[in-house]
């Protein structure tokens, strides 16, 4: 199990070919507080760099896109009645999808945390 | 890249931990470690400060300022008493809005709060067509709200004299020893103060406010959440050159006599419409769902027909869901009335009702 982060502050927790998505600390508190989360459904194919859903705090909307090529399995549901656990435990509770990896070589492009911490400085 | 403006609560701002953003190009506070919601909530339960000395604060002086003022406006200027202030705007020739303001009488001057993007555009625009009448923008004075529910008590500890005013109503009293006009309104929709202060005492003051257990500051925002619930328009978003007052839904907010007589500018459309109808009005919308319809949206009518926009759409965290304001062609537009908003290509399910969103708590 690995964890890497992308330059639009994802996560990505890595386990065989399936890995857990959600985003980070640091984009939680840029964004403010999340009052709706607009997720795709179990089944969509995504490529990388491909808009996967919607964050929206009071402030604004910010698009989520995919760290890498991909097929949605689960959705956490939660999301839609409690929205504001984005907030709360972005790096944790509050993840977005559990995908399907298609294209494991894509990780490489992603950082690790001391490349994330570096990044958000 | 320019320098952005800085007010005179700039370093206050930034001791308590505020989120500075340029608006309008002054870096402002869009809020503090509090969040926007919280901030939000504040205000309508208890307290909280906004700096608003990014608007322009300007006097007028000379002979019979407010007939010359109803040359430009179409409000009742001629005949506000002393001691009064009334919400106004200007008109351009098509009979849209130049900008929306707040006049008071003084006594022996007026006193004009424009918005702060506009300052450049009206304060000439004064200057030119209120002839005789000397405009003079103040530079050297903070503007501070104080708005909510325990707003009299905050400002009232300070300045008894606060408490006497009622909603609309201005005056000089002296707060640590230095003179400021207190007006006691707002653009929150809850009970307040906006408070002119002289520059080198807005921190003193603004942290006195603070100091009471019921005060917080709210940023930009909060001051944007709390106006949409109040059903207030933002200028550039549900007001601007193309909108008449009578599209915009401010109808209250012409006096009578001014309605009937004109002599404003555009005032052949405003009375037209005013006796047939506007070919659109601003109405307040409430979505279904969770997903909040930003300015831009698309509504159409239920059979799929387009019939207007969102100008101002956001989470109304009194409401406790998202909350909206656009533009509805004629025919459409009574409370009920179901509508579609087209939000990332999808139609949400949303409902047009009558404004505010949350009840106006003014001290009349």
């Amino acid at each position: 199990m690995a964890t890497y982060y992308s330059e639009e502050h994802e996560w990505l927790t890595v386990e065989g070919d399936t890995a857990t998505l959600g985003i980070t600390k640091h984009a939680a508190e840029q964004l403010g507080e999340v009052v709706f989360v607009e997720q795709q459904e179990a089944g969509d194919e995504f490529e990388k760099g491909g808009e996967i859903g919607v964050i929206e705090s009071v402030k604004a909307a910010s698009e989520l896109y995919a760290p890498v090529d991909g097929e949605i399995v689960e959705v956490n549901e939660a999301l839609a009645d409690t929205p504001g656990a984005l907030n709360e435990d972005p790096e944790g509770a509050a993840w977005i999808y559990k995908i399907k990896i298609t294209d494991a070589s894509q990780l490489d492009d992603l950082m690790d945390l001391d490349g994330y911490k570096a990044l958000i400085g | 890249m320019t320098t952005l403006r800085r007010t005179p609560l700039h370093d206050l701002h930034v001791a308590l931990g505020g989120k500075l953003v340029d608006f309008a190009g002054w870096e402002m506070p869009v809020q503090y470690p509090m969040g926007i919601m919280g901030e939000h909530k504040q205000c309508r339960e208890k307290a909280a400060v906004f700096d608003v000395s990014h608007m322009g604060q300007v006097i007028l002086r000379g002979e019979n300022v407010g007939e010359k003022l109803e040359a430009l406006c179409p409000q009742a200027y001629a005949t506000l008493k002393e001691g009064k202030a009334r919400y106004g705007f200007f008109t351009n020739a098509d009979g849209g809005i130049m900008d929306d303001l707040i006049v008071s009488n003084a006594g022996d001057h007026y006193f004009v709060v424009v918005n702060a993007a506009l300052r450049h555009q009206d304060i000439p625009h004064m200057k030119a067509h209120l002839e005789g009448v000397e405009v003079t923008e103040i530079f050297d004075r903070a503007l501070v709200a104080v708005q909510g529910p325990k707003a009299e008590d905050v400002v009232g500890e300070l300045c008894p004299a606060a408490r006497d005013l009622k909603f609309m109503e201005t005056t000089l009293a002296d707060i640590n020893g230095v003179e400021c006009r207190i007006s006691r309104l707002g653009y929150t929709g809850e009970d307040g103060y906006e408070i002119s202060i002289p520059e080198d005492k807005a921190v003193e003051i603004t942290k006195a406010f603070l100091a009471h257990e019921d005060c917080e500051p709210a940023g930009l925002g909060a001051r944007d959440s709390l106006r949409l619930e109040a059903g207030l328009c933002l200028y550039g978003n549900d007001i601007d050159q193309s909108t008449s007052p009578v599209e915009a839904s401010l109808g209250w907010a012409m006096q009578k006599r001014r309605k009937e007589e004109g002599g404003f500018p555009g005032a052949e459309r405003v009375q037209k419409e005013l006796a047939e109808g506007a070919a659109r009005k601003l109405v307040g919308i409430q979505p279904a769902g969770r997903a909040p319809a930003r300015q831009g949206v698309e509504i159409q009518c239920t059979n799929g027909n387009t019939i207007g926009q969102i100008t101002s759409g956001s989470f109304g965290p009194t409401v406790g869901g998202p909350v909206a304001m656009g533009y509805v062609s004629a025919g459409h537009g009574e409370p009920g009335e179901k509508v579609n908003l087209i939000i990332r290509g999808k139609a949400q399910p949303a409902e047009i009702v009558a404004l505010p969103f949350v009840k106006q708590n003014y001290k009349r």
